[in-house]
C-alpha cells in the first residue's frame, strides 16, 4: 500500500498509541503500556521509512508531494485544510524524528520503570510524537502552528510530569508562557502572510513570493517584518535569547524528556520554521542578518554559562541552547542546509549525551550534582564510552558526525558578506568553549576520585534496555556526519545536494564562485576548528586533571565573573523584576481590584442593588394614606392635560387657527 | 354679549378651587362635594362652548353628567356610610388600613 | 358695560365665593351649603347662556336631589368640625403648587385660544327644550337608555350598602 497515498498513518499511529494508554492504561502492567507506545511509535518509523523509499521514487516534478485529506477551515476566501507534504527537508526530519523518538521510548521502558504514572508519560509521550509529526509534514502554516502549539502543550505535561513537585509544576508553566509569548509573534507574523498572500499554504505561497523583489537591507518591508514575527515564534520555540529562559528549567523533566524534547525534536522545530520559510527570509536580508546575529550571540552566551554549572542536566540543557544558536546562525547566513544538517547530526549526539546522563543519574540513584560524581569510568563502561563518543562528537572532532556539521557552519559564516569574520570569530570561540565544557563534564563525572559515599550508592550499569539506544545513538554519532563528508576531496557533499531541490531557489546557493573559495578555505578552516577542539580538551584536561585545585582557585579570584556566570547572568532575576512583577501588580490591582471587582461586580451587584433601591423608593408612593393617593390622582390629571393641551401652548404653534 | 371665554376662565378657576378642596379637606363627605363642583365647573364649559358653537350636543352631554353625578352620590354616600359604620371616623386619614 | 356682562360677574363672583367658602370652612354643613350657592348661580348662568332646559334640571336634580341627598347623609352620620391631622406630607407640600399648576394650564389654554371660540351671535335654538329632547329621544336615544339602566343600578347599590348588619 503506497503510504505516500496514506500519509495519515504516521501521525496518527503515535495518536492511537496516547489514546489507548491515556484512556485505558492506569491498570495495565507495565508490559502492556510498553508494547502500545513504543509499538506505536516503532510502526510510525516503519511507515515513515517505507515513505522515504517511496519518495525517492516519485518523479521530480511531483515534488513537494501534497495530500489533502479534508478541509478544516473556511472563512470566505481562506481555506485551511489537513494538508501533508513530503519533500526532501520533511524526510530528514521525519527519520530524525520517528528514528530518534523511538529509540527514545525503548530507553524509556527501562528508565521510567520504576515510576508512578508509567502509562502517563508514554501516553504524553505519544502526543508529542502526533505533535511533532504533523508539525513537520504538514504543509500549511495553519496545521503547522497546530502541531507546534501541540507540541508546545506535550511539553508542558511532560516537564510538569512530576506535577507534585512545585519546581517542576513551575517549570511547566514557565515553559508554556515564554513559548506564548513566542508564539503570539507566529501569529501575527502568519496574518502578515496570509494579508500579503492571501494564503498560507507552502507551495502556493513560496511560489506567488519566488518573483518579488526582495526588501532593501535595513528597510522594514513586508517580507522583513513577516520573517521578523515567524523568528520571534522560533526563538520562543528554540530557545534563542531572549526567550531561552525556559530551557534550563525544563530539566525537572524525566530526563528522557529532555533528551527527545529539548534537544532532538521540539526545540528544533523552530530551527525547521526558518528553513521550511527560506525564500520568505532570502528575501528578507535584515531578517536574516538579525537570525545570524541572534543565533551567534546565544551560542556565545549561552556557552559561557555552561562553563560553571554544576547540574550534569543543566550544562547540557545551556549546551543546548548554544548548539542550537549554531543553527540559526547557519540559516542567518543563507546555509539552509548546513542548518539542518547541524541539526541531524545535533539530536543523534545530543540525545545521546542526555540518555547517557540519565543512565548516570539512575547509576546514582537520582544524584544529578557533578560535584558529587567522579570515578565512574571503570563502573559504568558502556555509559562512559557511549558518552564519551558523544562528547568527541559535539566538540567537533573528526571523523564524529559534530565535526561535519560545525565546519559547515563555520565556514558558511566565513563567507557572509555581512559580518562574517565576526560572526566566525564568535563561532570558533564559542566552539572552544564547548569542547572545554563537555570535556569537564566527562572529567568531573567519570573521572578522578569518586566524591560520593561509596558505601550509600551502590553505583550500577543501567538494564539492556537503557543501553541499546545508547549504542544505536552512538553509532550514528560517529557515521551521521559521513554524508557530508565526500566534500572534503572534492566529491560533492551529499547532504547538501539531497536538500537542493528544496533550498536552490531564492539564491540559497552562492554558485560556483563562491564553490570555489569555499574549497580553498575548507581545509585550513577545519583544521583551525580542530585545533580549537583540541584546545579546549587540553584546558578541561589540565585544569580537572592534573591540577584538580585549581578550578577552584581561579573561580575565587575571579569571584564576580564566576558568580554572575553562576547565576545565569541573573537574566531570570531581571525578567522577574522587570516584567513578571509588573504583571502581578497590573493583574492583582488594576485588573483584578478594579476592573473585575469595582467595575464588572460593581455594575452587576450596582444594578441590583439599584434596582432595590428603586423599588424602595418606589414603595413610598403605596402609603395607605387617601390624601396622598388624591394627589397623585391628580398629579396624573396634569399630566395628561398638559399632554393633550401642549401643542396650543405653544406661542408659535403650527396648524392652530390664531 | 358675554364672550364665551369669560365662562370658559370662570370653569378652569372653579375647577382648580375643587382640586384644592380634593387635596385639603379631611372630610370624607367634603371631599365628595369637591368631587360635585368639579362636575359642575366641566358642565359649565360644555354649556358654554354648546353656545358657542351652536349646537345642542353640549347640553344634551350636560344631561348625562348630572345623571351621572347622581348616580355616583347615590352609591358614594352609601360607602360612606358604611366606612364610617367600620372605622368609627369621618377622617380620611383615619382610613389607612392599607398603611404598612 | 351691558347688563348680560354685569350679571355674569354678579354670578361668577357669587360661584366662586361659594367655592371659596366650600374649603375655608370647617364644618361640612357649611360646605355643603355653600355649594347650593354655588350650584344656584350656574343655574342662573345657564339661564344667561339660553340653557333654560339644563338650569332647570340643574335646580332640581343638583340642587333639589343630591345637596339634599348631602345634607340628610351629614345629619345621620353627625359629622363634626373637621379635625386637622396632617398625616400626608405630600398632600401638604405639594397640594398647592399643583393646583396652580392645574389652574394655570387650564387658564392659559383658555387665553391663548379666545380667538378661535367666537362668541355666538344668538343663543339659537327658539324652544330649545323641543330641540334639545328631539335630540335627545333620537340621536342619543341609546346612551338615554342605559343611564337609565344605569340609575337601577345605583339603586340597588345604595341599597345594598345602607342595610344594617342584621348578621
Amino acid at each position: 500500500m503506497p503510504i505516500l497515498n496514506y500519509l495519515w498513518i504516521i501521525p496518527a499511529l503515535p495518536l492511537l498509541g496516547s489514546a489507548i494508554n491515556g484512556l485505558f492504561g492506569a491498570k495495565w502492567p507495565n508490559k502492556i503500556i510498553n508494547t502500545v507506545a513504543v509499538g506505536s511509535t516503532g510502526l510510525s518509523f516503519l511507515a515513515a521509512l517505507e515513505a522515504v523509499r517511496e519518495f525517492t521514487h516519485l518523479a521530480p516534478e511531483n515534488i513537494p508531494w501534497v495530500q489533502q485529506y479534508f478541509t478544516w477551515i473556511i472563512a470566505g476566501d481562506f481555506r485551511a485544510g489537513f494538508d501533508l507534504q513530503v519533500d526532501q527537508l520533511t524526510v530528514v526530519m521525519l527519520l530524525v524524528v520517528t528514528g530518534v523518538g523511538w529509540l527514545i521510548h525503548i530507553y524509556s521502558t527501562g528508565y521510567m520503570a520504576h515510576e508512578g504514572g508509567y502509562y502517563r508519560f508514554f501516553s504524553y509521550l505519544n502526543l508529542f510524537m502526533f505533535f511533532m509529526l504533523i508539525l513537520v509534514l504538514a504543509a500549511n502554516y495553519v496545521l503547522l502552528f497546530v502541531g507546534w502549539e501541540g507540541v508546545g502543550l506535550s511539553s508542558y505535561l511532560l516537564i510538569g510530569f512530576y506535577f507534585l513537585r512545585k519546581s517542576a509544576s513551575d517549570a511547566g508553566k514557565k515553559a508554556f508562557i515564554v513559548n506564548r509569548i513566542g508564539d503570539f509573534g507566529f501569529m501575527l507574523g502568519m496574518f502578515l502572510l496570509y494579508k500579503s498572500f492571501g494564503t498560507l499554504d507552502f507551495v502556493p505561497l513560496f511560489a506567488k513570493a519566488t518573483p518579488l523583489p526582495a526588501d532593501v537591507m535595513g528597510h522594514l518591508g513586508m517580507f522583513t517584518i513577516a520573517c521578523l514575527l515567524l523568528f520571534t515564534g522560533a526563538c520562543g520555540k528554540s530557545a534563542q535569547l531572549p526567550l531561552y529562559v525556559w530551557l534550563p528549567d525544563a530539566m525537572e523533566g524525566p530526563t528522557p524528556v529532555s533528551a527527545l524534547i529539548h534537544a532532538a525534536t521540539m526545540v528544533t522545530a523552530g530551527v525547521y520554521v526558518v528553513a521550511r520559510s527560506h525564500i520568505l527570509f532570502t528575501h528578507a536580508p535584515t531578517a536574516m542578518f538579525v537570525v545570524a546575529i541572534v543565533g551567534c550571540a546565544t551560542a556565545f552566551f549561552a556557552a559561557t554559562i555552561g562553563l560553571v554549572q554544576t547540574d550534569i542536566k543543566r550544562v547540557l540543557a545551556y549546551s543546548t541552547v548554544s548548539q542550537l544558536g549554531y543553527m540559526f546562525l547557519a540559516c542567518g547566513v543563507a546555509a539552509f542546509s548546513a542548518g539542518i544538517f547541524h541539526l541531524m547530526t545535533h539530536a543523534f549526539f545530543k540525545a545521546l549525551l542526555f540518555l547517557a546522563s540519565g543512565s548516570v543519574i539512575h547509576a546514582m540513584g537520582g544524584e544529578q550534582d557533578m560535584l558529587k560524581m567522579g570515578g565512574l569510568s571503570k563502573k559504568i563502561r558502556w555509559t562512559y564510552l557511549t558518552m564519551l563518543t558523544a562528547t568527541l562528537a559535539i566538540a567537533g572532532f573528526p571523523p564524529l558526525a559534530g565535526f561535519f556539521s560545525k565546519d559547515s557552519i563555520l565556514l558558511n559564516a566565513y563567507q557572509s558578506d555581512r559580518g562574517g569574520r565576526i560572526l566566525y570569530a564568535f563561532g570558533l570561540l564559542t566552539a572552544l568553549l564547548t569542547s572545554f565544557y563537555m570535556f569537564r563534564l566527562i572529567f568531573l563525572t567519570f573521572f578522578g576520585k569518586p566524591r560520593y559515599d561509596e558505601h550509600k550508592v551502590h553505583v550500577h550499569e543501567s538494564p539492556k534496555s537503557m543501553l541499546v539506544p545508547l549504542v544505536i545513538l552512538a553509532v550514528l554519532s560517529i557515521i551521521g556526519g559521513w554524508i557530508a563528508a565526500p566534500a572534503f576531496w572534492g566529491a560533492p557533499d551529499y547532504f547538501a545536494k539531497f536538500l537542493e531541490p528544496v533550498f536552490a531557489q531564492g539564491g540559497a546557493g552562492n554558485a560556483e564562485a563562491a564553490e570555489a573559495t569555499a574549497h580553498a578555505l575548507e581545509t585550513p578552516l577545519a583544521i583551525v576548528a580542530v585545533v580549537t577542539a583540541l584546545l579546549g580538551f587540553a584546558i578541561a584536561f589540565w585544569l580537572y586533571l592534573r591540577r584538580p585545585g585549581k578550578p577552584e582557585q581561579l573561580a575565587k579570584s575571579m569571584r564576580g565573573a564566576y558568580t554572575l556566570l553562576l547565576n545565569k547572568y541573573y537574566v531570570d532575576e531581571i525578567y522577574a523584576a522587570l516584567i513578571v512583577k509588573p504583571l502581578l501588580w497590573l493583574s492583582t490591582n488594576v485588573l483584578w481590584q478594579t476592573v473585575d471587582v469595582r467595575g464588572i461586580d460593581g455594575t452587576v451587584n450596582g444594578i441590583a442593588e439599584g434596582m432595590t433601591g428603586v423599588g424602595d423608593g418606589v414603595r413610598h408612593t403605596q402609603s395607605g394614606n387617601t390624601r396622598s393617593y388624591a394627589v397623585w390622582v391628580v398629579i396624573g390629571a396634569i399630566v395628561i392635560i398638559a399632554i393633550i393641551f401642549w401643542p396650543y401652548m405653544r406661542p408659535t404653534a403650527v396648524g392652530v387657527v390664531r | 354679549m358675554v364672550p364665551t371665554h369669560y365662562y370658559l376662565t370662570l370653569s378652569a378657576i372653579l375647577f382648580g378651587l375643587g382640586v384644592v378642596a380634593f387635596i385639603f379637606k379631611r372630610n370624607i363627605i367634603t371631599i365628595f362635594m369637591s368631587i360635585e363642583l368639579m362636575l359642575n365647573a366641566v358642565n359649565l364649559a360644555f354649556v358654554a362652548f354648546s353656545r358657542a358653537l351652536n349646537k345642542l350636543d353640549g347640553q344634551v352631554f350636560v344631561l348625562f353628567v348630572i345623571v351621572v353625578a347622581a348616580a355616583e352620590a347615590a352609591v358614594g354616600l352609601g360607602i360612606i356610610i358604611m366606612i364610617v359604620r367600620n372605622r368609627q371616623t369621618l377622617n380620611v386619614e383615619r382610613v389607612d388600613l392599607l398603611k404598612l | 358695560m351691558n347688563a348680560p356682562l354685569v350679571v355674569f360677574f354678579v354670578l361668577a363672583a357669587m360661584c366662586i365665593i361659594g367655592a371659596i367658602s366650600l374649603i375655608l370652612q370647617r364644618h361640612p354643613i357649611h360646605s355643603a351649603l355653600s355649594l347650593i350657592v354655588v350650584m344656584v348661580a350656574l343655574a342662573g348662568l345657564y339661564l344667561l347662556m339660553g340653557a333654560e332646559f339644563v338650569a332647570a334640571v340643574q335646580i332640581i336634580v343638583y340642587g333639589g336631589a343630591i345637596m339634599v341627598l348631602f345634607v340628610f347623609v351629614i345629619m345621620l352620620l353627625n359629622a363634626g368640625l373637621e379635625e386637622r391631622t396632617n398625616v400626608s406630607r405630600l398632600a401638604g407640600i405639594g397640594g398647592i403648587p399643583l393646583a396652580i399648576a392645574l389652574t394655570g394650564f387650564l387658564a392659559a389654554a383658555v387665553a391663548r385660544s379666545q380667538d378661535t371660540v367666537q362668541a355666538a351671535a344668538q343663543t339659537g335654538a327658539v324652544a330649545p327644550t323641543k330641540a334639545l329632547s328631539r335630540l335627545l329621544f333620537q340621536d342619543f336615544v341609546y346612551p338615554f337608555e342605559l343611564t337609565s339602566f344605569l340609575i337601577l343600578v345605583a339603586i340597588m347599590g345604595a341599597l345594598v350598602l345602607a342595610q344594617r348588619e342584621n348578621r
